[in-house]
C-alpha cells in the first residue's frame, strides 16, 4: 500500500495556524508558567499570535488579489478575497476584544470568576476571591474560539464548516459562564447557550446530511454543480438548504433564532459579549456569504423567501424590543439582532457590492460593538463604603454619567450614533452601503423597511445619549465622592432582589441594587481604554475617510467559484 | 408683466435663470479654506491650552473671529467684481467619501447667498465676541466659552459654504453641538441642562428629516451635492419624491429654526448666556432652516405642494410666536417668541417661490442686525439690574441707560417696519409678496397676505409693550423690601460698542440694501427672478394699511405699559393671554401627543419584558439562594421554548418554500 502525503499550501493556512497553535501552547503555559506570571504571559502571547495572523494575513494580501485566491487541503479550506478580509477583520477585532478581556479594575478584579468551579456563594469561592485566584485559561480558550472563528468564512466544505462551528462555539459556551458576578445568571446564560447551540448545531448536521443525500459530496463546489442537474430530488435539497441556513442563522442571532442573544449577552461576562457579538458575527455572516454566494445561487428563487422572511422578522423584532429594554446589555443585545437584519439586507442582494459593502459592515459594527461593551464593563455600581461593585447595567443608572466623564461617554454616544447610522461615523457608511447593495439587487423593500428601522433605532440610541448627557444624576451622585451622600440615595422602585445583609457573597449571585448604590467609572490597569480609544478612532476615521478601506475590501470581495 | 414694486422702490425685472458652478482652485479663493480654518483652530487651541491661555483667551478668539470677517470681506469684494452671471464658484478640496456609486467631494460654494451668511456671521459673530469678553468677564470659565464661539463660528461657516448636503450636515451637526454647549454652558443648574436637553430631542426630530432628504435625493438624483442636485432636470422626476424631499428638508428647517411643530425648545433655549442668544438664537443658527429651503429653490420650485406646507408652516408659527410674545413678563422670552415669529415671515416668504426668496433672506439679514441689538440691549439691562428678567421688574430705565435706550430703540422702530428703519425695507415686501397669487389661487394670496398684515400689526403691540416695560413708565425695581435695591447703570464701553454698530445697522443697512434693490440683484444668481402677477391689493394701499396696523398696536402697547400703571404681579388675564403666557400649552400639547402614549406603550412592553424575561431571571437568582434544586427546572423550561420556537419557525420557513418551490 502506497500512501501519498498530501499537497498541503501551509502558506495559507498560516493565519488559522497561528492562532490554533499557540491556543495548544497556551494550554501549555498554563500547566508551566508560575501562576503569578501566567497572566501576564498569556496575554502577551495571546497578543502575539493574534498579530501574527493580522501580519500573516497581510503577506497574503497582494497573492491573493493578484490570482483570485487558492483551495487548501483538497477543498477544505477556500484561501481568497473575502476569506482574507475576514480573517483580518476577526483578528483585529480579537485583538481588541482581547485588551478589554486583559483589563483589571484597580483592585486587581478581571471579569471572570476567581475559580469557576466553585459553586457560586460558597465558602470555597470566597476563599479564592481572598486569595486572588485567576482564571488565565480564558486566554487559550479566547483563542480556540478565534482560530475556530478563522476557519468557519474560509470553509469549502460542509464538514469542516461543521468542526469549526464547534470550535468556535465550545470555548464560547464555557467562556459565557465565567462571570465573576452575577455568576448564576451566567452560568444559566451559558447553559442556554450551550443547549440552543447543539440544537442548532444539530439542525444543521442534519441539513448537511441531507445536502450530501442529494448530491454525493459535501463540497461546495460539487453540490453547487450538483443543483445545476436536477435529479427530481429537489425537496431533499431544499429542506437540507433551509437548515443549514437556520444553523448558520442561528449563530448570527438573527429572528426567529436569536432568542437565546438577550440572555446570553446579558449573562457572560461584558469583555466576552463584545468579542462574541462582534467576531461570531462577522465569522457567521462570512460563512453565510459564502454558502448564499457560491453554494446556493442556483436555488435563490427557492431560498429568497426565506432570507426576506428572517431578514424583515429580524429587523422588526431587533428595533422593537431594543426599544423596550431598561438593561444596557440586553439592549445591546437586541440591537445587535437588529444590526444583523441590516446586514441581511446587503446579502439578499446577490451581487458583488453587496460583498464588500457586507464586509464593511462588519468591520465597522464589530469595533463600534467592542467598544461599547468596554464601556460597559468600566460603568460600575458603587456601595456606600465606596467598594466597586458590578456593572451598573440598568439604564437608570447612566444618567447624567456625560457630565462626570466626557471622554467615556462621549465615545459612548459615538458608538451609538454609529449603530444609529448617523453621517460622518463608520455606521453610515456601512448602512448606506449594505442599503444601496440591497436597492441594486432588487431587493428595495427590505432597503426601505432597514431605513425606517433605522429611524426607529435612532430614538432608543438617541435616548440613551440623552440620558447620559442631559439628564441629572440622582441627587447624591453629582458628586463623585458619594459616601456622604450615600444615606440620601432613592430607593429603585419596582426592585425586589432581597439585600443580604453580608453583601459580598450573595453579590456573586444575583444583580443587587441596594439602596445605596450609585453610578461610577472604576479605574483600572488601562487596557479597556485602549481598546475603546481605538475603537471609537476607528469609528471615526472610517466615517470621515472611508474611501482606502472601501477601496482595499472592494478589490478582495470576489469569491473563488 | 408685473413686478414687485411698491411707491418707494421699483424692481427692475430681470429674468434671470440660476447659474451654474464654475469651479475655481487659485488666487484669492485659495484662502476661502481659512474662512472656517481660523474660528476653528482657535477653538482648538482654546480647549487644549486649557486653564493657560485663560489671560489672553478671549482676544484670541475675537481674533480669530474678525479674521474670519476680513477674509470674508475680501472674498466678498472678489465676487463683486466679477460679472453677475458668473459668481457662483466651486472650490474644490478634495474627494470626500468615494464609495462606490456613492461619490461626495469636499468643496466650499461662494456665490451671493453664502458671502451674505459668511458676512453676516462674521460681522455680528465679532460684534458679539467683542461684546461677550465684558458680559463674562467674572465667570471662570471664560475661556471655554470663547472656544465654543469659535466652534460656532466655524460650524456655521460650514453649514453655509458647503457644496454638498452632506457638508452642509456636517456644520448642521456642529452648529447643533455648540447650541448644545452654550446653552447647558451653565448647566450646574438644572432647567438649563433641561432646556438644552429640549433643544437636542427637537433637532434629532429635524436632523432624521435632513437623513431621509439626503437618502433620497441620492436615490433619486444620484448624488449629494448641490450640482447634482439642483441642476438636475426636475420635470423627469415623481411628484412624490419631490415633494417627500421637500418635506423632509422642511422638517429639518422646523427643527433647526424653532418653526411648528417643533418649535418649543427655543424659548428654553434663552437659559443661554445672553450673547449665545444673541448670536445663535437670534442672529445666525436658528436661521439655517430659511437657509436650507433658499439653497434648495430649484427643488421647492418644482415641488408646489411642499411649498404650500412650508408657507403654511411660516404662517401658523408666525402668529404662534407673535400671540405668545404679548403674554410673556420674561424679557428675553418674548424676545424669542419674537425671534420664532420672524423667522415665521423669512419661511413664509421662502414658501412663496421666486417671489419670496431674495426678500426672506433680505429680512434673515436685517433682522439679524435688529435682533442681536436687542438681544444686546436685553443683556445690557440685566448687566445693570443684577440679572433681572422679568419686565414687570423694569420701568423708566431709559434715564439710566440711555445707550442702550437709544440703541434697542433703533432696533424696535426697525422690528416695527418704520420706514425707513431696516425692518421696512424687508418685512414690507414680504407681506406685499404675500399678498401676490401663487399658481393663480386668490385665496392664498388672501388668506396668507391677511396672516402676514396681521402678524406685523401684532408685532407692534408685542415689541412696544416690550419696549415700553422695559424704558418708559415708572420704575418698578425691587427695593430694599423685596431683597436687595437695585441700581441700573450704563454697560461698560465693550459692551456698548457692538450694540451701537449693530444699531447702526438696524436704521440704515436697509436702506442701503434696499433702495435700486441692490440686494435682490446681488442674490439673483442663486434664486432667479421670475415673472408674478399682481398683488390682490395696490402696493400701494398695503403699505400705508400696514402702517397703520403697526402704529395703531405701538399706540394701544403705549396706552397700556408707558401711560397707565403696570402691576407688578401678573394679572390673571383673558384666557388668551393665559395659553400664551404657557406657550399656548405646546409642553402639554407635545407630552398629551407624543410623550405620554409613547411612555405607555413602552412601559407596557418593559412590563410584558419583565414580568416574562426579567422576572424569570431575578426570580431564578432569588429562588436558588433559598433553593438551589428548582433552578434547573426553571432553567430547563425557558430554554425548552425558546427551542420549540425555533424549531417551529424553522419548519413554518422549509413549508413555506416547499410549498414555494411546488
Amino acid at each position: 500500500m502506497t500512501f501519498t502525503a498530501p499537497q498541503v499550501d501551509w502558506a495559507h493556512l498560516s493565519p488559522v495556524l497561528v492562532v490554533l497553535g499557540a491556543a495548544a501552547i497556551g494550554v501549555l503555559l498554563e500547566a508551566f508558567v508560575p501562576e503569578r506570571r501566567r497572566r501576564v504571559v498569556q496575554l502577551a502571547f495571546s497578543l502575539a499570535a493574534l498579530a501574527g495572523a493580522v501580519l500573516a494575513v497581510a503577506l497574503l494580501w497582494n497573492g491573493v488579489k493578484r490570482t483570485g485566491g487558492v483551495r487548501v487541503l483538497g477543498d477544505s479550506l477556500v484561501v481568497d478575497g473575502p476569506t482574507l478580509v475576514l480573517q483580518g477583520t476577526i483578528a483585529l477585532l480579537a485583538i481588541v476584544a482581547l485588551l478589554t478581556v486583559a483589563d483589571r479594575t484597580s483592585t486587581g478584579e478581571d471579569a471572570f470568576a476567581p475559580t469557576a468551579a466553585a459553586v457560586p456563594g460558597s465558602d470555597y469561592e470566597e476563599l479564592a476571591r481572598r486569595r486572588g485566584l485567576q482564571q488565565t485559561e480564558v486566554y487559550p480558550l479566547v483563542l480556540f474560539a478565534t482560530g475556530g472563528m478563522l476557519v468557519f468564512p474560509a470553509a469549502g466544505d460542509f464538514l469542516t464548516l461543521f468542526v469549526a462551528l464547534e470550535v468556535l462555539s465550545l470555548p464560547l459556551y464555557l467562556l459565557t459562564g465565567l462571570a465573576r458576578r452575577r455568576r448564576l445568571l451566567s452560568q444559566e446564560a451559558a447553559m442556554k447557550y450551550f443547549l440552543l447551540g447543539a440544537f442548532a448545531s444539530a439542525l444543521m448536521l442534519f441539513g448537511i446530511g441531507l445536502l450530501y443525500g442529494y448530491s454525493g459530496s459535501l463540497t461546495y463546489a460539487r453540490i453547487t454543480t450538483a443543483v445545476a442537474t436536477p435529479t427530481g430530488t429537489d425537496s431533499l435539497l431544499l429542506v437540507g438548504s433551509v437548515l443549514v441556513l437556520a444553523g448558520l442563522l442561528f449563530k448570527l442571532g438573527a429572528v426567529p433564532f436569536h432568542s437565546w442573544t438577550p440572555d446570553v449577552y446579558q449573562g457572560a461576562p461584558t469583555p466576552i459579549t463584545g468579542f462574541m457579538a462582534a467576531c461570531t458575527k462577522v465569522a457567521a455572516f462570512g460563512a453565510l456569504l459564502r454558502v448564499w454566494y457560491t453554494v446556493m445561487p442556483g436555488l435563490k428563487w427557492d431560498l429568497d423567501v426565506v432570507l426576506w422572511i428572517v431578514t424583515i422578522a429580524t429587523m422588526v423584532v431587533g428595533t422593537v424590543i431594543a426599544m423596550t429594554q431598561t438593561d444596557m446589555k440586553r439592549l445591546l443585545a437586541y440591537s445587535s439582532v437588529a444590526h444583523a437584519g441590516f446586514i441581511l439586507t446587503g446579502i439578499v442582494a446577490l451581487d458583488a457590492q453587496g460583498v464588500s459593502a457586507v464586509l464593511f459592515y462588519l468591520l465597522v459594527y464589530g469595533a463600534a460593538t467592542i467598544g461599547a461593551f468596554g464601556v460597559v464593563w468600566l460603568v460600575r455600581e458603587r456601595d456606600a463604603d465606596g467598594i466597586v461593585l458590578g456593572e451598573a447595567t440598568h439604564l437608570s443608572q447612566w444618567a447624567g454619567i456625560g457630565r462626570r466623564h466626557p471622554w467615556l461617554a462621549g465615545s459612548f454616544a459615538l458608538f451609538l450614533f454609529s449603530f444609529a447610522g448617523i453621517p460622518l461615523t463608520a455606521g453610515f457608511i456601512g448602512k448606506f452601503g449594505v442599503f444601496s447593495a440591497a436597492v441594486d439587487g432588487g431587493a428595495w423593500p427590505l432597503a426601505l423597511l432597514g431605513v425606517l428601522a433605522s429611524a426607529g433605532a435612532a430614538f432608543f440610541y438617541v435616548r440613551i445619549v440623552v440620558l447620559m448627557f442631559f439628564s441629572d444624576a440622582p441627587a447624591d451622585q453629582t458628586a463623585d465622592e458619594a459616601d456622604d451622600a450615600a444615606a440620601a440615595a432613592p430607593v429603585e422602585a419596582g426592585d425586589d432582589v432581597p439585600v443580604d445583609a453580608d453583601g459580598g457573597a450573595v453579590a456573586t449571585l444575583v444583580a443587587q441594587r441596594a439602596p445605596s448604590v450609585t453610578t461610577t467609572v472604576v479605574g483600572t490597569e488601562g487596557f479597556a481604554t485602549v481598546a475603546i480609544a481605538v475603537c471609537a478612532a476607528v469609528t471615526l476615521v472610517l466615517g470621515v475617510f472611508p474611501t482606502p478601506v472601501l477601496d482595499a475590501i472592494s478589490h478582495m470581495s470576489t469569491f473563488l467559484p | 408683466m408685473h413686478t414687485l414694486t411698491s411707491w418707494a422702490t421699483s424692481v427692475p425685472f430681470t429674468d434671470i435663470a440660476p447659474v451654474a458652478a464654475e469651479p475655481v482652485k487659485h488666487g484669492i479663493y485659495a484662502v476661502a479654506p481659512l474662512l472656517v480654518g481660523l474660528p476653528l483652530a482657535s477653538a482648538a487651541v482654546l480647549l487644549l491650552a486649557g486653564r493657560r491661555s485663560d489671560k489672553w483667551g478671549h482676544w484670541l478668539g475675537v481674533l480669530a473671529s474678525a479674521g474670519a470677517f476680513v477674509i470674508g470681506l475680501i472674498t466678498f469684494l472678489h465676487l463683486l467684481g466679477r460679472d453677475a452671471s458668473s459668481r457662483i464658484l466651486d472650490v474644490h478640496l478634495g474627494t470626500w467619501i468615494d464609495a462606490g456609486a456613492f461619490h461626495v467631494d469636499a468643496g466650499m460654494r461662494l456665490d451671493p447667498l453664502s458671502m451674505t451668511f459668511v458676512l453676516l456671521v462674521t460681522f455680528v459673530g465679532t460684534l458679539i465676541h467683542v461684546y461677550s469678553v465684558a458680559y463674562m468677564e467674572h465667570d471662570r470659565d471664560r475661556r471655554r466659552f470663547f472656544a465654543y464661539l469659535n466652534l460656532f463660528v466655524a460650524a456655521m461657516l460650514i453649514l453655509v459654504l458647503a457644496d454638498s448636503y452632506l457638508l452642509l450636515f456636517v456644520g448642521w451637526e456642529g452648529v447643533g453641538l455648540a447650541s448644545y454647549l452654550l446653552i447647558g454652558f451653565w448647566n450646574q443648574r438644572t432647567p438649563y441642562a433641561v432646556a438644552a436637553k429640549k433643544a437636542f430631542v427637537a433637532n434629532r426630530v429635524g436632523d432624521i428629516g435632513l437623513i431621509v432628504a439626503l437618502g433620497l435625493m441620492f436615490s433619486t438624483f444620484g448624488g449629494v451635492d448641490f450640482d447634482t442636485v439642483l441642476n438636475h432636470d426636475m420635470s423627469g422626476v415623481s411628484q412624490a419624491t419631490l415633494t417627500g424631499i421637500g418635506l423632509m428638508l422642511l422638517l429639518a428647517a422646523c427643527g433647526k429654526s424653532a418653526q411648528f411643530p417643533l418649535q418649543s425648545w427655543l424659548g428654553d433655549a434663552m437659559a443661554g448666556p445672553t450673547p449665545v442668544s444673541a448670536l445663535i438664537h437670534a442672529a445666525t443658527m436658528v436661521t439655517a432652516g430659511v437657509y436650507l429651503i433658499v439653497r434648495s429653490s430649484t427643488l421647492f420650485d418644482a415641488a408646489p405642494t411642499a411649498q404650500l406646507v412650508v408657507v403654511i408652516v411660516g404662517a401658523i408659527t408666525l402668529l404662534f410666536g407673535a400671540i405668545v410674545g404679548c403674554a410673556k413678563d420674561d424679557l428675553k422670552k418674548a424676545l424669542a417668541a419674537s425671534t420664532m415669529s420672524q423667522i415665521g415671515y423669512m419661511i413664509l416668504a421662502a414658501g412663496l417661490g421666486p417671489v419670496g426668496y431674495a426678500f426672506a433672506i433680505f429680512h434673515l439679514v436685517t433682522h439679524g442686525f435688529f435682533k442681536a441689538g436687542m438681544f444686546l440691549g436685553a443683556g445690557s439691562v440685566m448687566h445693570g439690574m443684577d440679572d433681572q428678567v422679568d419686565m414687570r421688574r423694569f420701568g423708566g430705565l431709559a434715564r439710566y441707560m440711555k445707550i442702550t435706550y437709544v440703541t434697542f430703540g433703533l432696533g424696535w422702530l426697525a422690528i416695527l417696519g418704520i420706514p425707513p428703519f431696516s425692518g421696512y425695507w424687508s418685512k414690507d415686501k414680504i407681506i406685499e409678496a404675500a399678498f401676490i397669487p401663487t399658481d393663480g389661487h386668490t385665496w392664498r394670496a388672501w388668506v396668507f397676505g391677511m396672516v402676514a398684515l396681521l402678524g406685523a400689526g401684532i408685532t407692534a403691540f408685542y415689541m412696544s409693550r416690550l419696549f415700553f416695560m422695559t424704558f418708559e413708565g415708572e420704575r418698578r425695581w425691587s427695593t430694599k423690601a423685596d431683597g436687595s435695591e437695585q441700581h441700573p447703570h450704563e454697560s461698560p464701553a465693550l459692551m456698548t460698542w457692538p450694540m451701537i454698530i449693530l444699531a447702526v445697522g438696524s436704521a440704515g443697512l436697509g436702506m442701503v440694501l434696499g433702495i435700486g434693490n441692490r440686494f435682490v440683484d446681488w442674490l439673483a444668481p442663486v434664486t432667479g427672478h421670475t415673472e408674478h402677477g399682481e398683488p390682490v391689493i395696490q402696493p400701494v394701499v398695503l403699505v400705508i394699511l400696514t402702517l397703520v396696523l403697526v402704529v395703531a398696536g405701538a399706540v394701544l402697547a403705549w396706552r397700556r405699559y408707558a401711560i397707565s400703571t403696570v402691576p407688578v404681579v401678573p394679572p390673571l388675564g383673558t384666557a388668551l393671554t393665559r395659553a400664551a403666557r404657557v406657550d399656548l400649552y405646546q409642553d402639554v400639547v407635545n407630552d398629551a401627543l407624543l410623550v405620554e402614549p409613547g411612555q405607555h406603550l413602552t412601559r407596557s412592553l418593559v412590563y410584558t419584558d419583565k414580568a416574562v424575561v426579567d422576572g424569570a431571571a431575578v426570580g431564578v437568582g432569588q429562588t436558588a439562594v433559598g433553593l438551589g434544586g428548582l433552578l434547573r427546572k426553571t432553567q430547563t423550561g425557558y430554554v425548552r421554548s425558546y427551542a420549540a420556537t425555533m424549531l417551529v419557525s424553522l419548519v413554518v420557513l422549509v413549508v413555506v418554500v416547499l410549498v414555494i418551490q411546488s
